[in-house]
């Protein structure tokens, strides 16, 4: 019998996505699916050791007040699990280590973005890129175009080529630390997702099509491996045809096309983990 | 010295709330020439930190490290020619203060002394030619609100010479000795009583004062206090909590009041009770016609309304306003009130999940140009300012804001109308009860949860039951904070499904005294511990504790034998519980400060011992002898101008910075249509992933036709809406309404001489919305009503036009069903169901033509209209209907062109085949504002079965969906009247508000 596959969806302390990432997840067939709080982490109640998948939902850590998701990442580099004294972030590094897989949205890729777990190149686990304020300075809920990448390693966005979805932040705007950050990420193919024109089909700096105005129009990346992800836009908040904005007026098909991203992580822990 | 750590971007960076700023004071102020506006953000950090630790904060939890530079306790850059540093005065709360507090102790990993606390400002650097005068106006116009903020501005050369850690860290210093209480000696003259009232912010009456006073004189209290050690005086803390008891915000004298009322020419009539005789009978009378059909599960009882959704789920709903405190701070105000009203439904029976929010918002006109009285914000400002607070409360928060909208009238400059509106879902049975019911029980802890208490909103519910006034409090403004909130909400939803509490209620207006004093009710006593309770910064008097309105905390009752695990699990989720004391059934509440009892009030007189006001309300119905005349004109260019009318264009700019789909139920977005910018007529959302069931979320609310009869603004707001929601596809016998009333004051005296006539209006649009409410079915399961929303500084009076909010949620039984506006197909056939009359009068067109009319719409037929709304509804079930849009602002031609530039097609109209009732001209077919009408698009395929579920109905098929882009409309006698280019027609509309 195939080994039970389970996902842990972070919550707690403004995350506030955690209920439809969860959905997304019971939907493609995860078979224990657990919404635990950032809390239980921290007090060692809950590890991250018996599960596969770890999401990172949309949300606004600590508010994002020093900075998207700034918070929130301190605590995880400086916290020891009350427990075991055990600092939190080793159980993140033997989690990677273990080949399992990371998702961050939205406010889910800041966080990993200011961990360094993205983009992660040369396997350095320090910051290389930031998400800051959108060119616009304001938060928008829009939807954009975007195409995945067929020559990455991401294992989320295998055999996807373009898709629908909402963005819905104020600090999405993909900057590097330098060109050299940038030519490696295009070079390794971590660039899993951009923003497109909805004519042209092509990566666009033109807003809105390219929300906030992010370097190579790059609304997500992975690490190297393809086993860690994050992006701005929210395919959990496309589960459905009726969320879409223009259902009434376009034949589309039943399920959404957020659900392919975990159907793709569920298909390599199924046969890799 | 504190230590200051100045945060900003890099030089090649773009500094975007640096530009935000720049491009609006060019916008908003056109002074100076301002060639750059960089900022840097400001942690003061008051302790004593190694230079070490310093550098660790800065470049760990503080900075990020790819875009961002900084610099310590010098500063962060020498280029410019003037720096102004905004930063919170003491106790105004600052979130991200908090957070670098966390953030600096997990960062640094070793326990900080008490006194530690971090504060946070802005400093901008600007580069140009600004003058002193100029850089001063820039900070006080765009930067910085002084009842909040404190300002300081420097140029080059002063600033390098400055010592920043002079400046100190803006703490409470607060060193006076807590008097536990004073005693008010009431045996005074009836000047004397009203003076204490005054002076004492209490806003209560002589009629008030004097009731208190003969309390205090019964010989049973006497006896009472003097056995228990009392002083037989009143002290300020039973002072100060009557006056929150009894404040027309928590108790609603006006709605309670008797009422004489008299129509010019006929007898006067005794009216006992509005809410009683209105509202409440409203209700009763749909719920008794509705029998097992009825939806209401608690309805006037609760902090919110509660209505089945279905076999295992309940909807709760509540809609409140916070107009006071946005005049003072818009941004504060605003926020203070989504995060407030958040606490209403959450606070409801057991509590539940919030999942959606609403909000409309009435301002005067953003460009308006005229000379403000004094303590007025420019409209603008208020209206940004308000934007943003919604959007931080709400979008931090993970609660979509679903549906809105914004009124404008420069009546509203007096004040600004800010309704918020929060939904939940809860479920039925709750470990064994009924979600919606809550008891406390005798004996039971009373334990707060989540925030501290400040001074802050000290006297929010007795300020907002008077006009603004030059000595309105500062004080009764605050910033709310969203994640301490959702920390607590987290960890609440937790211990409600572990059966940790036996009932919950919010702290809003009246703080503790309110909360506790509500639940206290339910055992008939309670016993109160105000030293116990956890405080910001110290010095609050034991009254302040009581009635502080400081944010984001609620009440609950727990059980004796579950404390201990309620007060671990609250530590272990980090959030701060703490308990106050216990529910008892003495019938006495017993306030102590240091086991020393400072109010002893009995439960009956405190809930019960208001006396009845009594007031004269006189109406003077409108008079028009002759027809106003409306001078011909081009109805082309007037249709474009309508277009423009700010209570008409595009709101995209602000619905696009509130996020209005997380939790993934969004069906029917506010905005549609090909390119996503369509006017939606409702919210259709699943609260549910699970099922296909959903609910339709819409309001209607039009202040212009208070102007000439109350009632019929009344009639027309509970259509629309009705009208929206049923345009998407909700059921009309399944909807439940919230009226939310905000008057100007409706009590005669000196300063408000038309008072009486206010108060008719009020007692007719409560008579309006219990008439068509009975007649639609729809119960009212909640309200609010704010009474005072008049300012008045020297001879300057602005009173705003009487208003009623009518929020409506309905159930749509599969949301697969829902319907958009926006046009669909080319060759589809255009019907206009309802009847047009000439109904002109205060409507949009008559207000861009300066008209006054006083033929003003009302429901002629409610019957008839909810046989249409029956009929569209089952059409809608069919899939007959590809896009329906109902007939507002600016009537049949607005609507009509709104759904040919949503779904860029055209149409061909001819509206002499209308059902018509009166209207001679082509003016009053295209803009008359006559309700109950709904332009319905239907496949040619469709229109046979269409017609036979209308049969009998006001229904005529008027046209067609055509290619292109032009809407063309035939008036009287098939003679076209207009042709206009839905390109044209949309720019004019969507280019309006952009800010």
């Amino acid at each position: 019998m195939a080994k039970k596959t389970s996902a842990i969806v972070l919550t707690g302390n403004g995350t506030n996505c955690e209920r439809e990432t969860a959905h997304a997840c019971t939907m493609v067939g995860f078979d224990k699916v657990d919404i635990v709080t950032v809390w239980e982490l921290v007090n060692g109640d809950v590890e991250l050791a018996p599960y596969d998948l770890l999401c990172l939902p949309g949300g606004f850590l600590d508010g994002d007040d020093l900075g998207s998701a700034k918070a929130q990442a301190n605590r995880f580099l400086h916290t020891l699990v009350t427990k075991t004294k055990q600092p939190l972030f080793s159980q993140i590094m033997t989690f990677i280590g273990d080949g399992k897989l990371i998702l961050g949205i939205c406010n889910g890729f800041q966080l990993m973005v200011k961990l360094g777990l993205l983009p992660a190149l040369g396997n350095s686990f320090t910051q290389q890129v930031t998400l800051t304020n959108n060119d616009s300075g304001r938060f928008e809920d829009r939807w954009v175009n975007l195409k995945a990448n067929k020559a990455s390693p991401c294992v989320f966005t295998k055999d996807i080529d373009t898709l629908y979805l909402p963005v819905r932040h104020g600090e999405g705007k993909f900057v590097t630390r330098d060109k050299e950050v940038l030519d490696q990420l295009k070079a390794k193919n971590q660039i899993a997702l951009s923003y497109i024109d909805a004519e042209t089909r092509m990566p666009t700096m033109k807003y809105p099509e390219n929300p906030n105005g992010s370097q190579l129009s790059i609304a997500g990346v992975c690490d190297p491996t393809g086993r860690l992800f994050g992006l701005m836009p929210h395919p959990e908040a496309f589960l459905h045809k009726t969320n879409h904005p223009r259902w009434t007026r376009e034949n589309l098909p039943e399920e959404g096309m957020g659900p392919k991203l975990f159907k793709n992580a569920l298909n390599y822990i199924s046969q890799n983990l | 010295m504190p230590e200051r750590i100045y945060v900003g971007t890099k030089p090649n960076v773009r500094d975007a709330l640096g530009e935000k700023i720049r491009q609006r004071i060019i916008s908003d102020l056109g002074v100076g020439t301002i060639n750059s506006v960089r900022t840097a953000a400001v942690y003061i950090l008051n302790a004593q930190l190694f230079p070490s630790d310093l550098v660790s904060l800065a470049e760990g939890p503080l900075s990020d490290p790819i875009i961002q530079d900084y610099s310590i306790n010098r500063t962060f850059t020498e280029t410019f020619d003037w720096v102004v540093e905004v930063g919170f005065r003491p106790g105004v709360t600052d979130n991200a203060g908090r957070t670098a507090k966390e953030a600096v102790v997990i960062a640094l990993g070793r326990t900080m002394p008490d006194s530690f606390s971090v504060h946070t400002g802005t400093q901008y650097f600007f580069s140009g030619n600004i003058s002193q005068k100029q850089i001063e106006r820039i900070g006080d116009e765009i930067l910085a609100n002084a009842l909040i903020q404190s300002i300081k501005i420097y140029n080059h050369e002063e600033w390098l010479a400055v010592h920043t850690k002079e400046f100190g860290a803006p703490v409470v210093t607060d060193t006076h000795i807590v008097t536990p209480f004073v005693e008010v000696d009431l045996h005074v003259d009836d000047a004397a009583l009203l003076a204490i009232s005054k002076n004492g912010m209490l806003a209560l009456s002589l009629d008030e004062m004097k009731c208190i006073q003969e309390y205090f004189l019964r010989q049973d209290v006497i006896d009472k206090r003097k056995s228990l050690g009392i002083p037989a005086n009143i002290t300020n803390v039973e002072l100060e909590i009557l006056a929150q008891t009894w404040s027309e915000h928590c108790k609603h004298k006006i709605f309670n009041a008797d009422i004489t009322y008299t129509e010019e020419g006929r007898r006067p009539v005794e009216l006992k009770s509005l809410f009683k005789n209105y509202i409440q009978k409203t209700t009763q009378m749909v719920r008794d016609a509705k029998g097992d059909k009825d939806i209401c599960l608690s309805v006037f009882k609760d902090n919110a309304g509660v209505i089945k959704f279905n076999d295992s789920s309940a909807i709760v709903f509540k809609v409140e306003t916070h107009n006071s405190p946005s005049a003072l701070d818009p941004y504060g105000g605003a926020l203070t009130g989504i995060v407030g009203v958040n606490r209403d439904p959450f606070g409801t029976g057991m509590g539940c999940r919030l999942i959606a929010n609403t909000d409309v918002f009435c301002f005067a006109s953003p460009f308006f140009t005229g000379q403000l009285p004094p303590r007025i914000l420019h409209p603008k400002r208020v209206l940004e300012g308000v934007r943003e607070g919604v959007e931080h409360g709400g979008n931090k928060s993970g609660i979509p804001t679903i549906n809105g909208t914004i009124v404008f009238d420069d009546r509203f400059l007096g004040k600004p109308l800010v309704y918020c509106g929060t939904l939940g879902l809860m479920p039925l049975e709750i470990n064994g009860h009924k979600g919606w019911e809550k008891e406390a029980k005798n004996n039971d802890h009373i334990i707060m949860v989540g925030g501290r208490i400040g001074k802050d909103g000290i006297h929010g519910a007795t300020f907002s039951s008077e006009p603004l006034h030059e000595g309105s409090p500062a004080t009764a403004v605050q910033i709310g904070d969203p994640i301490t909130q959702k920390r607590m909400t987290d960890f609440l939803l937790h211990a409600r499904d572990a059966d940790l509490y036996n009932a919950i209620t919010d702290n809003g207006a009246g703080g503790l005294s309110s909360s506790i004093g509500e639940m206290a009710r339910d055992t008939n006593g309670a016993v109160v511990n105000l030293d116990r309770a956890p405080l910001k910064y110290p010095g609050l008097e034991p009254w302040e504790i009581f009635v502080s309105e400081a944010q984001e905390r609620m009440t609950v009752s727990v059980a004796p034998e579950k404390v201990d695990t309620f007060l671990e699990t609250a530590a272990k989720w980090n959030v701060e519980a703490t308990d106050l004391g216990v529910f008892t059934n003495t019938g006495f509440l017993d306030i102590r400060y240091n086991n020393a009892t400072v109010a002893y009030l009995s439960m009956d007189f405190l809930h019960d011992g208001l006396p009845e006001m009594k007031l004269k309300a006189t109406w003077k119905p409108p008079r028009q002898d002759v027809r106003p005349h409306y001078a011909a004109s081009d109805v082309k260019s007037d249709l474009l101008n309508l277009m423009r009318r700010l209570n008409i264009c595009s709101k995209e700019y602000v619905i696009r910075q509130y996020d209005h789909e997380v939790q993934a139920g969004s069906v029917v977005k506010p905005l549609c249509g090909t390119r996503n910018d369509g006017p939606s007529d409702a919210a259709v959302m699943r609260p549910d992933l699970n099922t296909f069931e959903g609910i339709v979320v819409s309001n209607g609310i039009v202040p212009r036709y208070s102007d000439v009869d109350a009632y019929a603004m009344v009639h027309c707001s509970v259509d629309e809406a009705v009208r929206n929601a049923v345009c998407t596809g909700a059921d009309p016998s399944f909807m439940a309404g919230l009226d939310n009333f905000c008057w100007c004051d409706p009590v005669a005296s000196d300063g408000n001489p038309d008072g009486e006539y206010k108060l008719a209006q009020l007692v007719r649009a409560n008579q309006a919305l219990l008439d068509l409410c009975v007649s639609y079915g729809i119960p009212l399961i909640s309200g609010k009503d704010s009474m005072k929303n008049d300012y008045s500084i020297g001879s300057v009076r602005i009173s705003i036009p009487p208003t009623l909010l009518f929020s409506l949620v309905a159930k749509i039984p599969d949301v697969r069903k829902a319907v958009t506006m926006d046009l669909k197909e080319s060759g589809n056939a255009l019907y206009l169901i309802g009847t047009t009359y000439p109904e002109l009068g205060a409507s949009e067109y008559a207000a861009m033509k300066g008209v006054k009319d006083i033929e003003v719409p009302k429901v002629h037929n409610p019957k008839e209209s909810m046989a249409c709304y029956s009929a569209l509804f089952s059409a809608i079930g069919e899939g007959l209907v590809r896009s329906a849009h109902d007939c507002s602002d600016g009537g049949f031609a607005v609507a009509l062109c709104e759904m040919c530039f949503s779904g860029e097609l055209g149409a061909s109209v001819d509206l002499s085949i209308a059902s018509n009732n009166g209207c001679t001209t082509d003016v009053e077919l295209l803009f008359s504002e006559s309700t109950s009408r709904i332009i319905v698009e239907v496949k040619e395929s469709n229109t046979a079965r269409i017609e036979a579920l209308f049969a009998g109905l006001p229904m005529k098929r008027i046209g067609t969906v055509t290619k292109g882009d032009m809407m063309h409309i035939k008036g009287h006698r098939q003679i076209p009247v207009l042709s206009v280019s839905r390109i044209d027609a949309k720019s004019a509309w969507k280019n309006v508000l952009q800010f």
